[in-house]
């Protein structure tokens, strides 16, 4: 019986499969009795609901599908039709559509998180890399959900973006032509967007399942961002983090639920009511909230190829930060320096995405450019010079142990420490 | 070159044989990259303009019917163009303001077909918010220099197209174009 | 550092005080008005909304189509099966092509849309001056300021200011964003008769429409928020009954 897997389970259909593909036991090890860090706090949910998220959107998603009109002349009284005629198509829609931000929240909180625990330092870099991929799919599927509807902003707002990659030199133009497949946004363009739409979700299922497979090689950063020394660092995933991820999704769905039910239209803009219309542009054309940041780093700089570049470095830079930020100390915790810039550069963040909501006059120029120059003087200076100067705090010797200068391993007596994964 | 141990650990004797092999393994790795080329273009082309989008990227433009003073709209490529039959004085005026008087600098010469100094072609898309300006039949409002003015932001062009007074910054691009007889044009 | 960050701090305040300096440049904010569907358990009023109806088939209906509303829908405002077919019955809508190959009309039916004034958006602008009226299956949904802003207007003609220009065949409105509509005064005191005796005032009238208006642009909102308390209130449990399940499970966890 040489190439069989010895399979362990009782039940003796699961133990049949099981033996011919191990699929159990994979899952038994890999989210079963998988060892995990146990100081976790509630910010390690947000992989686990990024990942619930995806789900959410392919499954809404799959279901207008099947009635939705990807056709110029249709598409916005089939979107319409789905609200109004279709059995719960409002429901099912309104998920959909604030779903989106959902995701945004939730995947901009998880970098964070990565950014002030350090968790894209070694060995975890390509990990890190894979969740920037991530991240730009998830962005190109946004941008090309939000022209489907083919309201006027969903109409402006792909003209404007296009027609950003005609500021590269000589082929842009043709790059331009061929993304719209004419001469302006159109049906054709409706059409293609229609299909990657459809198709980029799954190629994230791909990239999320990679990234997890990198995370369960070199295993979960934590709080201390130190290494897992002995068995006693670590908890299987099930039950612990199981139950805790639950009790996050919870929380998240009602944030969710007061969105979709009570405010659905509070993040979008009015302008998307009124059906596309190439012979008339709005007074104001913004992207959705969550792309105000890049777009505001877009019109910082007068010069239009410069805005795109940098637009497009802010989200590149980030490939490159396991190199830049040159501390070998991972968790902010221990940085007394870097734990106080980290705010800063969300502050930048956040300053550059209500500049992108104003019109650039005034005073939002001049925040839009301190905005910017913070956001990657942070990544390229302060970060590899920080690692040098500052001096880190005393780390503590093992995660079960989080007191410097106490007993090294061994088991602790009960109540003898504080809970660090109580701490949000 | 593709495969370096071997090559730096074989002798003289080999080293022919080793040249055939890589030479042979080139080849082959040029005709697949040919190969995948070949499959990919067909696709990458297939986004771009089909042919009945194509078959619009040019419109001709019958100019006889259109009077002095007129103007009419024609759609192209999705949009606008204004064609307007300037009168003679028009057409001087335009041409005698000097460049220090403009928004935009830019002559008149530059923005009509040599020859044909009454003809102007414009996109008519406002270049402040994209609104289309009025002007282009003779009851709208042409604003004070005579040319388009656009009731969205009251942005005012002169008998060239170019902004002269209001929000828009640049002059309202022309359209390639070209006569193809005296009253004819082919514009894309 | 915390000077830094207080610094950063102090200009995201700054320009957080700068933008209602820039927006009231425009168009006043609409004053918010008391709607019986403002609140987490609001419903649309029924007999207002509709007035509101009769207020759009009186007045708005010869010059703003509602292309996404049928007969039918009206259901949702309280109409009976039977109401809906007499108000589809009144009115003449196309039903295709004849054996002449002619195009037909004929009587509505609850199943028709709404119709509209005129057959295309051309024929539309021709009829009011150039000015596209525009559809109002949504337009309470597509204004800044929602049902606040569709009230304001329809309440704010005034004489313009002594020193405003105005152009020709505008009109002066306080909530319109540069002033100007083509929309000449819709609504006037006693302009339709409300068969539930109500008194037509403009003040109204513009509410009982402003009713109909945003039921037609959000009719699902009553069974969505109803929907949405239920739902939340479920979470709160679930969410209570895992922390306690979590709290069981990391009991013996340190």
């Amino acid at each position: 019986m040489a190439g069989l897997h010895k399979s362990e389970f009782a039940n003796p259909v699961i133990n049949w499969i099981d033996t011919r593909l191990p699929v159990f036991t994979m899952l038994q090890k890999e989210y079963g009795v998988f060892p995990t860090p146990k100081n976790f706090n509630y910010f390690w949910n947000f992989g686990a609901l990024a990942m619930v998220n995806l789900m959410i959107m392919i499954a809404t998603g799959i279901f207008l599908a099947m009635n939705y009109q990807p056709n110029s002349e249709l598409a916005f009284d089939s979107v319409q039709h789905i609200m109004r005629d279709v059995n719960y198509g409002w429901l099912i829609r309104y998920v959909h559509q604030n779903g989106a931000s959902m995701f945004f929240i939730v995947t901009y909180i998880h970098i964070f998180r990565g950014l002030y625990y350090g968790s894209y330092k070694s060995p975890r870099e390509l990990l890190w890399m894979m969740g920037v991929v991530i991240l730009l799919l998830m962005m190109a599927t946004a941008f090309m959900g939000y022209v489907l509807p083919w309201g006027q902003m969903s109409y402006w707002g792909a003209t404007v973006i296009t027609n950003l990659f005609s500021a590269f030199p000589v082929v842009g133009p043709k790059i331009v032509t061929l993304l719209w497949g004419g001469f302006s946004v159109d049906n054709p363009t409706l059409n293609r967007f229609f299909a990657l739409h459809y198709l980029l979700p799954f190629v994230l299922i791909g990239v999320v399942f990679l990234h997890i497979a990198a995370l369960h090689v070199v295993g979960s950063n934590n709080p201390l961002g130190i290494d897992v020394k002995t068995p006693q660092d670590t908890l299987p995933f099930h039950p612990y983090y199981t139950i805790k991820d639950s009790v996050g999704m919870c929380v998240y769905l009602i944030v969710f639920a007061i969105l979709v039910f009570f405010a659905p239209n509070f993040l979008g803009d009015p302008n998307n009511f009124i059906p596309a219309n190439p012979l008339q542009t709005p007074a104001d054309i913004v992207p959705e909230w969550y792309f105000l940041p890049y777009y505001a780093i877009l019109r910082s700089v007068p010069n239009k190829l410069l805005g795109v570049c940098l637009m497009f470095a802010s989200i590149l830079v980030l490939f490159v930060l396991p190199w830049l930020d040159t501390s070998r100390v991972r968790s902010a915790r221990f940085r007394p320096i870097y734990r106080q810039l980290i705010w800063v550069w969300v502050a930048a963040f956040i300053g550059l995405g209500v500049c992108g909501a104003h019109k650039p006059e005034g005073v939002w120029v001049i925040l839009s450019r301190v905005c910017t120059l913070y956001y990657f003087l942070h990544f390229l200076v302060i970060l590899p010079l920080l690692g040098k100067l500052e001096r880190p705090l005393a780390l503590p010797e093992s995660i079960s142990q989080p007191v410097t200068g106490g007993r090294g391993g061994g088991p602790l007596p009960s109540g003898a420490t504080t809970k660090p994964m109580e701490k949000a | 070159m593709a495969d370096s141990p071997a090559a730096t650990n074989t002798h003289h004797g080999h080293s022919a044989d080793v040249t055939k092999r890589d030479l042979l393994q080139l080849i082959t790795g040029a005709g697949a990259a040919i190969l995948g080329g070949a499959i990919a273009w067909p696709l990458i082309d297939s986004m771009n303009p089909a042919k009945d989008v194509l078959a619009l990227s040019s419109i001709d433009v019958d100019l006889a019917p259109i009077a002095v003073g007129q103007g009419i709209t024609v759609m192209w490529q999705g949009k606008p163009i204004f064609v307007r039959h300037r009168s003679a004085e028009e057409a001087k005026e335009a041409d005698a303001v000097p460049l220090s008087q403009l928004n935009d600098p830019q002559a008149d010469k530059a923005r009509v077909k040599p020859g044909h100094p009454e003809w102007i072609v414009v996109i008519g898309i406002c270049t402040h918010l994209g609104c289309i300006p009025l002007g282009n039949k003779t009851t709208d409002m042409r604003g004070e220099w005579g040319g388009w003015f656009c009731p969205c932001h009251g942005s005012q062009y002169d008998t060239s197209g170019r902004i002269r007074k209001g929000p828009a910054p640049t002059n309202l691009p022309v359209p390639p174009y070209a006569f193809e007889s005296n009253t004819k044009i082919k514009i894309g | 550092m915390r000077a830094l960050r207080s610094l950063m701090a102090g200009i995201f305040a700054a320009g957080l005080l700068a933008a209602p300096v820039l927006a009231s440049e425009e168009a006043p904010h609409p004053p918010a008005q008391k709607w019986s569907f403002g609140s987490v358990f609001g419903t649309y009023d029924l007999a207002s909304a509709q007035r509101g109806f009769q207020v759009y088939s009186e007045v708005c209906a010869n010059c703003h189509s509602m292309r996404l509303l049928h007969y039918r829908d009206l259901a949702g405002i309280g109409f009976s099966p039977e109401q809906i077919k007499a108000i589809a019955s009144n009115v003449t809508v196309p039903m295709g092509i004849d054996d002449q190959g002619a195009p037909k009309e004929g009587k509505g039916t609850p199943a028709s849309k709404f119709r509209s004034p005129f057959p295309n958006d051309n024929a539309a602008r021709a009829a009011n001056g150039g000015a596209l009226p525009p559809d109002l299956s949504l337009i309470v949904n597509a204004r800044e300021g929602e049902y606040d802003y569709i009230f304001a207007l329809l309440t704010g003609y005034a004489e313009p200011p002594a020193k405003f220009a105005m152009q020709d065949g505008m009109n002066y409105n306080k909530y319109f964003p540069g002033h100007q509509i083509a929309m000449p005064k819709p609504l006037s005191d006693g302009q339709v008769t409300f068969a539930d005796g109500t008194s037509a005032s403009v003040e109204q009238m513009s509410r009982d429409l402003v009713m109909f208006l945003t039921w037609a642009a959000n009719p699902e909102m009553v069974e969505r928020k109803q929907m949405g308390v239920r739902i939340v209130l479920f979470l709160i449990l679930m969410t209570g009954l895992t922390y306690a399940v979590k709290r069981k499970i990391w009991a013996d966890v340190h």
